[in-house]
């Protein structure tokens, strides 16, 4: 339970004590499930990342067009004078 | 014959001749969405106005002459994961309720440039996390064939919207079986691409190194058609494949002589329902008979595959998710300092199944346990990816079921790993960035049952060859009776 509850706070979520219960047993089974990769011999496997053949996607370094400020602030749940408002942090 | 049985190249020639105006095509569509819907609850959103206004564009575009495409004045509709600017994309969550995102997704840009009318948007599980749109955080979806049964999942409402007749094709997303397994449940045909031959730009994300967007349709010839229309390299999806071979409706019709087909036998075990596998071994009949040479194969990892992809999927799930933040956009909770305040948005926006797969991706990514998980999994997804290789070596494509079973009712699977399970034969699809096609392949007690072909990467021409064949064959042609209602 204090590890769903430290889970949960690295994750930002805020979770009832139904919800830590919950999760605390079904979580206990999925990763029981995940168990049985230990039976695989993999000391000499290279791990897949994804499976398509690319690597080191590269582009000109040259200056774009930024979306326009009032666009990209426009789905904001709060702003003022053209930034994202936020709590007071310090 | 009514419009919304006709194919794509139907709609197209009767739109070109002008013998149907885009407009009527769209107000056919808008009306059955407003008498049918009701019952199915296919779209989140219908956009009605938008989609007259384009239908409007497409009609002045045929009767200047020349500009129009296959696609022109034909409404399409969006899974709601796919961004389309000025319409509400929310990922059929509260914590995307109200975002109306600043851009379009390439595939959706794509199908308007190619003069698409777009319908709608359409219901999922949540964030395109689950296998039932149950997960949704507004309402189930229900089964064109039996209004008490789940579309499947993810891309519930697409399969169910073309199933229905409330689309002509839809456009949907496969993180480990999304796109062909509620195909399988709805009867339509669902193709999930090669991993990088449809830019995910635009795509809200899960699991990016197993996401992709891909059509559904009715038939295989339609799906082919759109997949041409959405795909290409994209410089803004850095995964984005250049070079890929184009033309996937190419050979189309060329049939199944001499190709050399696979039955994994670990698809064929005890957990499959008797009356899907009687419809899947009666597709390899079929097949048979119209000259393919099937063998059984084997895929000696598939055991661990569900429990590799777990681990990535909600590792990537977690990281992707962090974004949702109450800073930028997305649902914000009151809270008095910033942390609180992250935790307060994240825990009222997220659903059940959400939070669930990102405690579990928080968690195998946490210090102490990255090496015993999340680095074991993918050195598991090395060991699927080389199965199909050695098989794809001796076969050209590779034949299964999509799913152990037809739809369930709603409500049935409440245990969040049993519901996991159902996507056994979907999944190393995805761990191996192969494509693969689920079309309808008979029916058990009255519901669809999908067969799926696995081709090589960009071999995407083969299967739809192959599917072709199977469904020229006349192995399905039911329709749900709630789709011919009038």
């Amino acid at each position: 339970m204090a590890e769903v509850e430290h889970v949960a706070l690295l994750a930002r979520l805020q979770l009832t004590d139904a919800e830590k219960e919950d999760y605390s047993r079904q979580l206990s089974d999925i990763l029981a499930h995940a168990d049985r990769l230990r039976e695989l011999d993999l000391e000499d496997v290279a791990p897949t990342a994804h499976a398509a053949p690319l690597f080191n996607v590269w582009r000109e370094d040259e200056p774009g067009r930024p979306m326009e400020r009032d666009k990209a602030l426009a789905n904001a749940p709060e702003r003022e004078d053209g930034f994202f408002k936020v709590p007071r942090i310090v | 014959m009514r419009l919304s049985d006709c194919s794509l190249a139907e709609l197209g020639r009767l739109i070109r001749s002008r013998e149907v105006s885009a407009a009527e095509l769209t107000e056919h569509y808008l009306e059955r969405i407003e008498r049918i819907d009701p019952k199915v609850r296919a779209y989140i959103s219908v956009l009605e106005a938008e989609a007259r206004r384009k239908a409007a564009e497409a009609d002045r575009i045929l009767a200047a002459g020349g500009g129009a495409g296959p696609l022109t004045g034909i409404p399409a509709a969006l899974k709601d994961n796919i961004c389309l600017e000025g319409a509400a994309t929310t990922c059929a969550s509260r914590m995307l309720e109200n975002f109306y995102p600043p851009y379009s997704a390439t595939a959706a840009e794509k199908l308007l440039r190619a003069g698409a009318v777009v319908l709608g948007k359409l219901n999922m599980d949540e964030f395109a996390m689950g296998s039932s749109t149950e997960h949704s955080a507004f309402f189930p979806t229900h089964n064109p064939w039996d209004t008490d049964r789940v579309p499947g999942g993810s891309s519930g409402g697409a399969a169910a919207a073309v199933a229905a007749g409330l689309a002509p094709y839809a456009i949907g997303s496969d993180t480990g079986g999304s796109i062909r397994q509620p195909a399988s449940f709805c009867g339509v045909v669902g193709m999930k691409p090669t991993y990088g031959a449809v830019s995910r730009y635009g795509l809200v994300a899960f699991a990016s190194s197993l996401d992709q967007i891909g059509p559904l349709t009715r038939t295989v010839a339609d799906n082919a058609l759109v997949l041409e229309a959405i795909a290409g390299y994209d410089p803004r999806d850095s995964t984005s494949v250049p070079d890929a071979p184009a033309g996937y409706a190419h050979g189309l019709e060329n049939g199944v002589r001499g190709l050399k087909i696979g039955l994994p036998k670990e698809f064929f075990t005890s957990g499959l329902a008797p009356g899907v596998e009687k419809a899947v071994r009666d597709s390899v009949r079929r097949l048979e008979a119209l000259g393919a040479e099937t063998g059984e194969c084997s895929l000696p990892h598939m055991d661990y595959a569900l429990a590799a992809y777990y681990l990535i999927a909600t590792a990537e799930c977690s990281s992707n998710l962090a974004r949702y933040d109450g800073v930028r956009y997305g649902l914000r909770a009151p809270a008095r300092d910033m942390i609180g305040m992250f935790r307060a948005s994240r825990s009222a926006g997220f659903g059940p199944e959400v939070k669930r797969r990102v405690m579990l991706g928080t968690y195998v990514l946490s210090s102490g346990y990255y090496d015993a998980y999340y680095l074991r999994a993918q050195k598991v997804r090395t060991l699927i990816r080389e199965d199909y290789e050695r098989v794809f070596a001796e076969y050209d494509v590779i034949l299964s079921p999509t799913a152990p079973t037809a739809a369930y009712r709603l409500g049935e699977i409440s245990d969040p790993l049993t519901m996991y399970m159902g996507d056994i034969y979907t999944i190393p699809v995805n761990l191996a960035g192969l494509p693969g096609i689920s079309l309808p392949a008979g029916l058990t007690d009255g519901l669809p049952v999908g067969v799926q072909l696995i081709g090589r990467h960009f071999e995407e021409a083969l299967l739809y060859r192959a599917a072709y064949a199977l469904e020229q064959s006349g192995v399905f042609t039911a329709r749900p009776a709630l789709a011919e209602a009038e």
